[in-house]
């Protein structure tokens, strides 16, 4: 008891120090966000495995780590030579960079067509406050979330996305956060806020990479609103180092028509918990959640995802695919609600695990929660090995085990990879892929 | 080139063949005809290297060379080629892939070069044309979606790619209309060179008017019973399996003391 005591009054230090330093940039109103998620944290601690959310994931080795807000100071230029080779070399011509959650500006070009902003958090609380009121932290709820309750209360900086009506992007937006590891444990908070008006149609990319050694944490909060009509290809890829840990959240709140279609590719870390909740809060509305997951060693990936239907005439379509080696733990948590007024909804989600060893674990669960009484839902899970049909065929073709192996996981990955529909992501991506493949088995190649 | 001697192979507790003995020259095409559960198809597995079954007793040589100690990949490595009575599905490798990928390390075995992007392209639109494969089932992945006609072409589209100096067709002639085994047949019969053989596993007479086999081998119970010429697959067909036993019991009889 004493301990987690200890652990949150870590935090709740550290609150009190940082509050002298916001109390004179901030906003009132964002102030008090910040005092009740911090009040809410004290109250709801961090989670334990006997909270059914966090059953298979137990963060608690980490919430005893005394992680240290990454400063400024760190921010030296001369350590970012690297930073060019770090994800997509196709996606410079819009790109914001934040190291441990604060905005570089030197390594951030490109910007958005008339009306449109894209820039820092941090200097919009500072400029335009009113802008952001009526959305940042309005989102993202803080009951139960411990994480999202420390983020609102610690962010210091994100990226603010503001799609104007009828403004469709012809590039993808990319948003890369770096996690700087040094001597001691570092905590950062980066935030993103995306307000697509109606009509308006893009691709964002949040890349989340570490640099450096040493132990990080990033504790990430999205908030994505989606107007009437809008279009949103929203693409997150987590490829921290293997000893980062990584919690995310993305709430996603649709108006009437919208789409959404995103992409959860968790590569790294030590563990990662990906939470991505999606409110259709309107009729109409679509939404399509694929997600790849890669882990080895004693990685452990966790992607729970809530897609909450309250409207008539929704439809979710979800697609998770994981593959395991060595002693790494996977989880998959898909709930579906189905709220009483939401007729004609048509839900579906898959779940395919590919376990390479006999020591990997994987804990999958649907939950379906529907009150209404004329929708489709269907879902399933499956977790399997190598099929020895499709090997043996391979190798009586002259292809030797290793490769055919290495052939058939790829094969397995590229199916989510084939469905990204812009060729410069999927090229990316697939490359991502492929080389963290490698990286685990010798012998997978593609030529 | 395949010389077969005394097979014996289990599956399970199951003596499945029992003591085969058969050659098979270059420049050959024979047929291996036989009831359902006879062990035709044990035969072209244990040959290509399948898990499940077991050698208890004989041997399997290809050019001089034991083809039963050797891995999957090495037997197709030393020109052996299975056609699959049901070929696998594999979602996620394009077609065109997995051919390149296959004769690719054909050619890695044999020290030569990975085939030439272009020259590949022009190799297999030449090879599908002869076995009628639409463009659009190259990009596709692995007979995933594809007809039982489909998948069947596109093992005699491997096998004009990836050349095979021994192929063995299980069953390919299974599932097929009458066009698409003419379609089938005439893929096969365009591999018919000197120094080839084909040995054609299959239930009916019927691919044998297009195959026209050098030597028919009928099999039951997991030994070759009769072997003969062309006509003896006609002569299956008159008289069924049941008459060709029945023949061969009356032959005992008579021959004896």
């Amino acid at each position: 008891m004493t301990g987690i005591l200890d652990r949150k009054d870590h935090y709740v230090e550290a609150f009190s120090q940082l509050e002298s330093a916001v109390a004179e940039n901030g906003p009132t109103w964002m102030q008090e966000i910040r005092h009740s998620a911090i009040s809410r944290f004290t109250e709801l601690g961090f989670p334990t495995t006997r909270d059914e959310a966090w059953r298979f994931t137990n963060v608690g080795p980490m919430a005893t780590i005394p992680f240290r807000s990454a400063t400024a100071d760190r921010l030296n230029g001369g350590r970012f030579d690297t930073l060019e080779d770090v994800p997509f070399p196709a996606l410079t011509a819009c790109r914001l960079v934040f190291v441990n959650g604060r905005y570089a500006p030197e390594l951030s070009r490109g910007q958005l067509p008339a009306g449109g902003t894209l820039g820092s958090l941090a200097a919009l609380l500072q400029t335009q406050p009113d802008r952001l009121e009526p959305y940042l932290a309005r989102q993202a709820p803080l009951e139960r979330q411990a994480f999202t309750a420390l983020n609102t209360a610690f962010f210091s900086d994100g990226a603010f996305v503001h799609l104007p009506q009828d403004v469709v992007l012809d590039h993808p937006i990319h948003l890369l956060f770096v996690s700087m590891g040094s001597g001691e444990p570092t905590v950062s908070y980066p935030r993103v806020l995306i307000i697509a008006e109606p009509n308006a149609k893009a691709s964002i990319v949040e890349s989340y990479v570490g640099l450096g050694e040493g132990v990080t944490l990033t504790n990430a909060v999205t908030e994505v609103v989606l107007g009437e009509n809008a279009r949103l290809d929203h693409y997150k890829l987590q490829r921290e180092s293997r000893t980062a840990f990584h919690v995310a959240t993305q709430q996603i709140h649709q108006h009437r028509n919208s789409a959404l279609r995103s992409w959860s590719i968790s590569l790294g870390g030590a563990l990662v918990r990906n939470n991505l909740n999606v409110v259709l809060a309107a009729e109409g509305t679509e939404c399509n959640l694929d997600g790849l997951y890669l882990v080895t060693g004693t990685q452990h990936v966790d992607n729970h995802t809530l897609v909450d239907h309250t409207r008539p005439h929704g439809s979710s379509r979800e697609f998770y695919k994981g593959i395991l080696d060595g002693k790494s733990r996977a989880v998959f948590n898909g709930t579906i609600v189905v709220r009483q007024g939401a007729q004609k909804t048509d839900a579906r989600q898959t779940n395919r695990n590919l376990l390479l060893s006999d020591e990997g674990r994987v804990h999958t669960k649907p939950e379906l929660q529907i009150f209404a009484n004329d929708v489709k839902c269907k879902h399933g899970a499956t977790i399997g090995k190598l099929s020895a049909d499709a090997l043996f065929y391979l190798r009586s073709r002259g292809i030797d085990l290793e490769a055919a192996r290495g052939l058939l996981i790829h094969a397995f990955a590229s199916e989510m990879i084939e469905r990204i529909p812009v060729q410069s992501l999927k090229d990316g991506i697939a490359a991502l892929v492929s080389a963290e493949l490698l990286a685990r088995q010798p012998g997978i190649g593609r030529s | 080139m395949l010389d077969i001697k005394n097979l014996h192979v289990t599956a399970g507790e199951k003596l499945v063949l029992r003591g085969i003995n058969l050659r098979v020259n270059a420049g050959e095409v024979h047929a291996i005809m036989g009831p359902n559960g006879s062990g035709k198809s044990t035969l072209a597995h244990v040959l290509a290297g399948r898990d499940g079954a077991v050698v208890t007793e004989g041997e399997a040589r290809l050019d001089g060379k034991d083809l039963l100690a050797l891995l999957p990949e090495d037997r197709a490595g030393e020109g052996l080629f299975l056609a699959f009575q049901y070929p696998v599905e594999i979602p996620g490798i394009s077609n065109t892939y997995f051919l390149k990928a296959a004769l690719n390390a054909l050619r890695k075995r044999r020290g030569l070069e990975e085939i030439d992007a272009m020259d590949f392209l022009s190799l297999i639109k030449e090879r599908a044309k002869m076995v009628q494969i639409d463009q659009s089932l190259l990009n596709r992945p692995v007979n995933d979606g594809f007809s039982g006609g489909e998948k069947k072409r596109n093992e005699i589209l491997q096998m004009a790619v990836l050349e095979p100096r021994l192929a063995l067709l299980d069953e390919t002639d299974s599932g097929l209309d009458i066009d698409a085994l003419r379609v089938v047949a005439a893929g096969v019969n365009a591999m018919r060179t000197k120094d080839r053989a084909i040995v054609v596993i299959t239930h009916y007479q019927r691919l044998l008017n297009y195959i026209v086999p050098d030597a028919v081998h009928v099999l039951m119970n997991g030994r070759i019973i009769r072997s003969g010429g062309k006509e003896l697959a006609l002569e299956l067909e008159q008289n069924g399996y049941g008459g060709i036993e029945q023949t061969l019991t009356t032959a005992h009889t008579a021959g004896a003391p």
